[in-house]
Parts: structure tokens; sequence; C-alpha cells
């Protein structure tokens, strides 16, 4: 049945979870306005040749609705808008909040390609692979302007922002080959910014990454045997290490816990942190994102504004380089909740 | 004026030859000069429908250059360049030129005062500066245009728009200089409502077109303006960088999307409303029947008008903006839903009972329903937010907005031509050719549009130079049916063009219409009334036998 209905709504395989919500709500709706709008439409053909125009200059009477007619078309379609909506809006909340154990790839749109990293290498463009069944979080951005991931298969689209990071996730059901699209327009090439998205069986991937892996090791020791090639730092917490060295972070972020001119990098990643304006903040990807763009959004209370914007000094995949290091940085050490006191002795 | 200084005393019937001392406005002064210097309502309308006939052809050859395009997945007859200007020039030509003054312009600026029992609008030489303030931005924006032309897509999305090296700038500074013209018309038309209406003619016994057209002013004079301001900040971002929208520089890319949204929604409804309030005038006169649900019909503009401010958001799902935005925005988005609705339910209502002559004007409201329903209930379906998903910026909202905002508004344009045309210019049209391409656009616009429904479903992003093979068969048959589209507005063009001058006489009233409009001569004369001013004592369309018990029948 709901095969016949996708084939006839020209809808593409769905293969995620995502998939089989969306059409579940897209034939409701369409069922429901095809009936509905059938019976206002012969209706409306009934009545307009019953009450056909029989004399030029035909009086007619005089009628109006009544309270409860009035009701009803008020009514009616209220109840049956709002509850697409609350299924929708149900739908809507699930894909855009990612469950914990989502595996996580980094996208990047750029005029015309799509790059994608993952946090333990390799890099990639215009290829996904991801394994079946287990949920994928995308955290996407884009070097130049605006675009938009978009998998018809899995019903799943998001827009890529220069200097900030969305997110989606999905759960493939079925390995294969789907296309990515852009769907938001960037330009000349527009229609060619295509990609593909590769559903692995689980022991695949597991094959194919380690294989990717080896590969770079390969081409490390490569490198160190041959100096004249600049080895590409391959995991994303490595190249953020260095990143963060470089670009000055440790400076005033310590890695070591100690409290310096800004918070401690140690046991950030999801820390809540009392803001200066007195509300509580979880810190997460987008956060550290933002407070490498816009340092003074949310301060964290006790730390004076001080630090510069990195908004344009830090390439997409360089910022979430530093984000994975933070995010290596986590401790089972580390304290849950707000802070309750210094984290060092005062000196006396 | 003040609304009583046209009343004569009564029993001052002129005694005289009318028509030799009150000829009708067409024929009252034949220089150029006292068109182009007229200050005649009537005569600024009929200018308004020469220009937005013009652009509405301009917009037509660009859609079908597009159509063309797209009939093969690779390069067919442009390249991407020229491709991505053409979809631009055709969304801001139809939209800005076309739609937004296509019903008020021209249909408001002549009916409005005629249905107010007024000589003529509030402030008529204010009317005039708007016919050339328009034709002013209308010129800098071609003239850009042709120099170059923009590429960014008739949104103008930030920062694209603020980096391509294509002429935004005098085509963007001509768009906010027509937003002044809407805005001065709007004003026009809200003054003209609340001080204009002739005794008798309380709120809520003037016809729906003027309440229909009110809401559209009010719409135009609050959202305008934040339009304009973009389009300065888009230009200015264009020509200096100042960098609002550049993340490198501490902008904000979906800042710009609030902003454009936040006009660009309500001025879908500055599209659609006044079509709901021709459609309101049209079922009554050819079904002669009094409006099922009148204060039902006349609050659901109002309400539109208000609602639609506060459902912008839904363009921006995907956008990322937050989840409980989001759901905000979907909710909102109903509600407007629920409002078209009860204009829907209350137009077939108003057939109840009534008396049908299915003449072209009623073939318009036929299209126009099924346009409405289907176009409103896929905007309900994208406004579910889950399946805006899959469906934003792809040929499904092109689709779903090609229904509602132009099928709705283009039948009820043509629906309004028809009807009006004895009022405009004292002839008729031919009755079987009117219904042949009726028909034929009705047919040709779903053959054009109902493909491209299943092009989103199927996938396809909008704005595509070039596209997977698998598109190619719905791409096909939506060419194929722009084209039997395009074919019926040839057919209206011809007979509309022989009617003008060959025309039968179509006297006073041709439909037998109790709309206030058919009060006076057709064509009207200068000052619209010739003699004392018409009393309107009963309401618009009231059709019933005076000799029956004026018992009201509840349904």
């Amino acid at each position: 049945m709901s095969e016949l209905l996708n084939n006839i709504l020209f809808l593409p395989e769905a293969a995620s979870t995502f998939a089989e919500r969306v059409d579940m709500l897209h034939h409701f709706v369409v069922g429901t306005t095809m009936v509905m709008s059938a019976g206002v439409g012969l209706a409306a053909l009934f009545m307009f040749f019953r009450y056909r125009r029989r004399l030029p200059a035909q009086a007619t009477e005089y009628v109006v609705p009544t309270l409860k007619t009035e009701f009803l078309f008020v009514s009616v379609p209220l109840v049956f808008f709002l509850a697409w909506f609350g299924i929708g809006f149900r739908d809507f909340t699930w894909v855009t909040t990612p469950p914990k154990d989502a595996m996580d790839v980094y996208v990047m749109g750029k005029q015309w390609m799509w790059k994608f990293a993952y946090p333990e290498g390799p890099n990639g463009v215009n290829v996904l692979h991801v394994p079946a069944n287990r949920p994928v979080r995308l955290l996407i951005t884009s070097r130049d302007v605006l675009h938009s991931f978009y998998v018809p298969a899995f019903r799943i689209k998001q827009d890529a922002l220069p200097g900030r990071y969305t997110q989606i996730w999905f759960e493939a059901t079925k390995p294969g080959t789907y296309q990515v699209l852009c769907t938001e327009y960037c330009g000349l090439s527009h229609s060619k910014m295509l990609a593909e998205v590769v559903v692995l069986p689980q022991e695949e991937y597991d094959v194919w990454i380690k294989d990717q892996r080896r590969g770079r090791l390969q081409d490390r020791q490569d490198a160190l045997a041959d100096t004249s090639l600049v080895p590409p730092v391959a995991r994303m917490v490595e190249q953020g290490q260095v990143l963060a060295g470089s670009e000055g972070c440790l400076k005033c972020h310590s890695v070591d816990g100690s409290k310096h001119i800004g918070p401690t990098f140690l046991g950030m990643f999801d820390r809540v942190e009392k803001l200066d304006d007195g509300q509580d903040i979880r810190v997460d990807e987008a956060y550290i994102t933002q407070s490498m763009m816009d340092p003074g959004a949310h301060l964290v209370a006790g730390y004076q504004n001080v630090m510069p914007t990195y908004q344009g000094k830090l390439q997409g995949p360089e910022t979430a380089a530093i984000v994975e290091y933070i995010k290596s940085l986590r401790t089972p050490n580390v304290r849950e909740g707000a802070s309750e006191g210094p984290a060092y002795d005062a000196i006396q | 004026m003040t609304p009583s200084s046209s009343i004569a005393s009564p029993g001052a019937a002129p005694a005289h030859d009318e028509h030799h001392d009150h000829p009708n406005y067409l024929v009252d002064g034949t220089t150029i000069k006292s068109w182009l210097l007229t200050v005649d309502h009537k005569r600024i309308g009929l200018m308004f429908l020469f220009w937005v006939l013009l652009f509405f052809l301009v917009g037509g050859i660009f859609a079908m250059l597009i159509r063309l395009e797209l009939l093969t997945p690779g390069p067919t007859i442009m390249d991407a360049m020229t491709y991505n200007r053409t979809f631009t020039l055709h969304g801001l030509v139809m939209i800005f030129l076309f739609m937004i003054p296509a019903i008020p312009a021209v249909f408001g600026n002549f009916m409005l005062p005629l249905m107010l029992g007024a000589k003529d609008v509030a402030f008529p030489r204010l009317n005039l500066l708007s016919l050339y303030i328009y034709l002013g931005g209308a010129m800098l924006a071609l003239w850009g245009m042709l120099n170059g032309g923009l590429d960014t897509g008739w949104t103008f999305y930030a920062p694209y728009s603020t980096h391509t090296t294509t002429t935004v700038a005098p085509v963007l500074f001509g768009a906010f200089i027509i937003g002044f013209s809407s805005i001065v018309t709007g004003i026009n038309f809200i003054v003209t409502v609340h001080t204009m209406r002739a005794p008798g003619i309380t709120w809520f016994k003037m016809p729906l077109f003027v309440w229909a057209i009110y809401a559209t002013s009010c719409i135009q004079v609050l959202a305008t303006p934040v339009i304009g301001l973009l389009l300065v900040l888009v230009t200015v971002e264009n020509l200096f960088g100042f960098g609002m929208f550049d993340p490198a520089r501490g902008g904000d890319p979906v800042l710009f999307q609030h902003l454009f949204w936040f006009y660009s929604h309500p001025a879908v409804y500055i599209m659609v409303l006044p079509a709901f309030g021709v459609m309101s005038e049209i079922v009554a006169s050819f079904s002669r029947k009094n409006i099922f649900g009148y204060r039902a019909v006349a609050y659901s503009s109002l309400g539109i008008a208000f609602v639609g401010f506060f459902a912008w958001g839904h363009h921006m799902f995907v956008s990322g903006q937050s989840t409980f935005v989001g759901g905000l925005f979907g909710v909102l988005t109903m509600l407007v839903g629920v409002f078209t609705a009860i204009k829907v339910f209350n137009w077939v209502g108003t057939v109840y009972k009534g008396a049908v002559d299915f003449k072209t004007p009623f073939a318009y409201f036929c299209g126009f329903l099924f346009f409405t329903v289907f176009g409103g209930m896929t905007g309900i379906a994208l406004g579910t937010v889950s399946l805006d998903v899959p469906w934003h910026d792809t040929y499904f909202v092109v689709a779903h907005f090609h229904f509602i905002m132009v099928g709705a508004t283009i039948m009820a344009f043509l629906a309004a031509l028809h009807y009006w045309f004895p009022k405009m210019f004292g002839r008729t049209y031919h009755e079987g050719w009117g219904l042949v391409s009726a028909a034929l656009i009705i047919l040709g616009f779903n053959a054009t549009f109902i493909p491209q429904f299943l092009l989103g479903n199927n996938g396809m992003p909008r704005r595509y130079y070039e596209y997977p093979e698998r598109f190619q068969a719905l791409n096909v048959a939506s060419t194929a049916g722009a084209s039997l589209l395009a074919f019926g507005f040839v057919i209206i063009a011809c007979y509309l063009t022989y009617a003008l001058f060959y025309g039968r006489a179509a006297g006073k009233n041709p439909w037998r219409s109790k709309g206030y409009e058919w009060l006076t001569e057709s064509p009207p004369p200068t000052h619209n009334f010739v003699g004392p001013q018409p009393t309107y004592p009963e309401e618009p369309h009231f059709y019933v036998d005076p000799k029956k018990a004026e018992v009201p029948d509840a349904v």
C-alpha cells in the first residue's frame, strides 16, 4: 500500500529511519486532503448544476450561516491542521536531536563540492561512507556562501552556513549508494554540487575505515622516510592540538585544569558552565564554535571578555579539528554540575 | 475632497443631455498629455494595466526560456550563467512588476472609488505619482538587468548576493524604488476607505473587494519598509562591503533571511488577498447571492493580514534557526490556513440556493477554487515542519507557490479582467473564446505544475541548470504544459484586443450585477457619477425579491 502510494507520488526509495516517519505523515496529509477536497469539489459541482440560473434577473433567497456552521468551518480544518502539525513537529524535533551514541562526521560545503572529515580520519571529497543501522550526526558548515545538504532517500536536509555549525542526524537502513544534492542556490555550478553517501554494512565499513587509516599511516611512514613530502595530519585531534598551539589558544586556555585567562580545556566539553548573566549552558560543539567566532556572546562567569574572534582566521576543518581536540580532553575526574569553588588554592 | 462634496441637492437631476456634458473617462480628453498627467483614478488604473501586462509578457518570456532550457538534462539553449540570470529575472519581473501591483494598482485603483461611491481616491496626485515611481524603479531595474543582469535568484540570499560580481546594485535599488510606489498606493487606499465612503456605506456594507484591498494596503504600508531597508543594506554591502551579513566580520547570513521573509511572506498576501477580494465579488455576482458569511470573509482577510506577519520563519525550517522557533512558526502557519479555509467554505456556500450563470469569470472562479485549495493544502503540508525538511527548496515548493500565489492571482486577474471589461471599456468580449481560453489556461497551469510537485517529491532541487537524468520525463511534461498555458494567453490577447475595438456595446450593467460599482455608467464619466450621487440603501449583492419578506434563511 505505502509502496504503491510512494510510486504514485514519485517518492524516491526510503532508506533511513526518518524517511519512514516522513512518508507516513505525507500519506496521511495527502490522503485526507484528497478526500476532503473531493467532497468540497463535488458539493460545489452539484450546486453549480442544481442552482443553475433559470431567469436572467432571477431573485434568490437571503441565506446566512448559523453560528454552528461557522464553528464547523473553523474547527474542522483547525483540528486536522493541528494534528498534522503535532505529528510533524514531533518528527522534526526527533531529527534535530541526535542520539548520544551517534557517530560524528564533519561536513563542509564550498563552491562547488562537499568535504567530509571523520574525527579519527580520513578526510574525503564528495563521497561519504557511513555504516548502516547506526546513527550518524553531521556537523555542517560552509566555507563561502550558503549551501544545503540534501539526501532525498534519507529525506534529510540542512543548510550549511559560513561561520556556524548546524547539525542533523540520520540512520541509514539499507546499504547502497545515495545521491547528495545542494539545495541552496550557490552560484554558477550549483546544479553540479553533487556528492554521494555510500552506506556499507557495519563489517564492511569497519574494514573500509581501517584500510583508510592504514593508508594514512603508510603515508606518514613514507613521509618520514622522504622528508620532502609534507605529511597531512591524519587525526583531527592531533591536527587540533597543533592548531591550538599555533593559533594561540593555549596562551590563555590551559589543558591541565588550572585557571588562566580563559577556562581550561580539560574536561570543558559537555561541562555545564555558569554564564555571567546567571544562566547555565552545556558546552557542546555549537557553543565552542560560537565562542571561537563570537567570544563575547556567552561569557563564562568569572572571566573577562578579552578573547579575539577567530572569524575568518580559521578554516572550517581547522575549527572542527580544535573542537575535536577539546572533546578529546574529557576526563572522568571532572565533576558534574557547576563549579563549587576555585580549582586551585589561592595564594595566602 | 470630502465624501459629501459630491452630493447634489435632491431633485437636481440634470435636464440637459448628459452624454454631451459628461463624456466617459475614455474620451474626456484625447491628447497624450491628458493621459500622462491625468489624476483620474480610472485612467491611472488603465495605464497600470498597460504596464503590468507588458511586464507579464516579459516575465512570461523568461518563464518559457526556463522551461525550454530544462527540456534536457544537459545544456539546451543557454549556458549556466544565462540560465541563472533568466530565473532571477523571471522571479523579479513577475513578483515586483506584475503580481504585487497587478490587482491593487489596476482594479483596486479603478474600482475602489466606484465601490465606495466616491469621485476619486483620497489623494489623486499621489496616485499618479505612484505610477511614475513604479515606472522609474522598473526602468532602473531593467537597465541593470540588460547591463549584466543579476544571478542571485529573486530572494537575493546573502552572502552570495553580496559577493556575486553581477549587477546587484541597480536592480536592487530599482526594487527599492518600486517599494515606495507600493507604500504610496497603500496609504492612498487606506485613507480612501476611511474617509471617502458615501453615506449609506458603513464598514460592514463595503464590498468584500474593498475589504481585501484594505487588508492588502495595511500589509503594504507596514511590511514594504522592511524590504526597502534590506535592499539598501544588500546594495551597500555589495558596493562597499560593510560586512553585515558576512560571518568573517561578525555579520550573520541568517539575519538576511529573517529580514527578507519578514516582508516577503506578507508579500504573498499582498498578492493573494486582492485575488480573494475579486473572487468574493464574482461568486456573488454570478450566483446572484449575498456572500455566505460576509463578516467571516471580511474578518478573515484582516486575520490573514495580521497572522501573515508572524509566519515568516516557515521559510527557514532548515536554515539553522532553533527547533522551538521552527515549531512556533509552524503553528502560526496553520492559522493562516484556517482563515483561508473559512473563505473557501463561504465561497462554496454562496452558491447554495443561488442562480449560477457559468460565464468566463465564473470558470476562472472554479480554477481559482482548485488552485487555492491545493496550493493552500500543500502549504499546510509544508507547515507541518517535518515534511518541509525533504521538500524545502525543491520543485515541490516551486509548484506550491505557483499554485497558491500565481495560480490564484492569475485566475483572479483574468476573472477581473473579463468581469470588469465592460465596466472599463464599455464593450463585451466573445463569451465562447473566453470559456475556451479559460479551460486551456486552467489545464495548462495544472499540466505545468503538477509534474513539478512530483519532481519535488522525487527530489529535484530548484534553480538547477542541469539535472540528473531521472528527472527528465517530468520536466518534459512540465514544459509541454507551459506551452499550453502560453497558447491560452495568446488567445486571450487576441480576442480581448479585438473586443477593445470592435466588441459589442455592453450597456450599463451586462451582468445584471448588484455590486456597487455597477450603479454608474459603463464606462463611467470622469467624475464617476452624473447628477446626484447614488444612494446605497441596500448592501452590495442583494438579490432578494423585494416583494418577499426579508427573513434571512439561516443554514
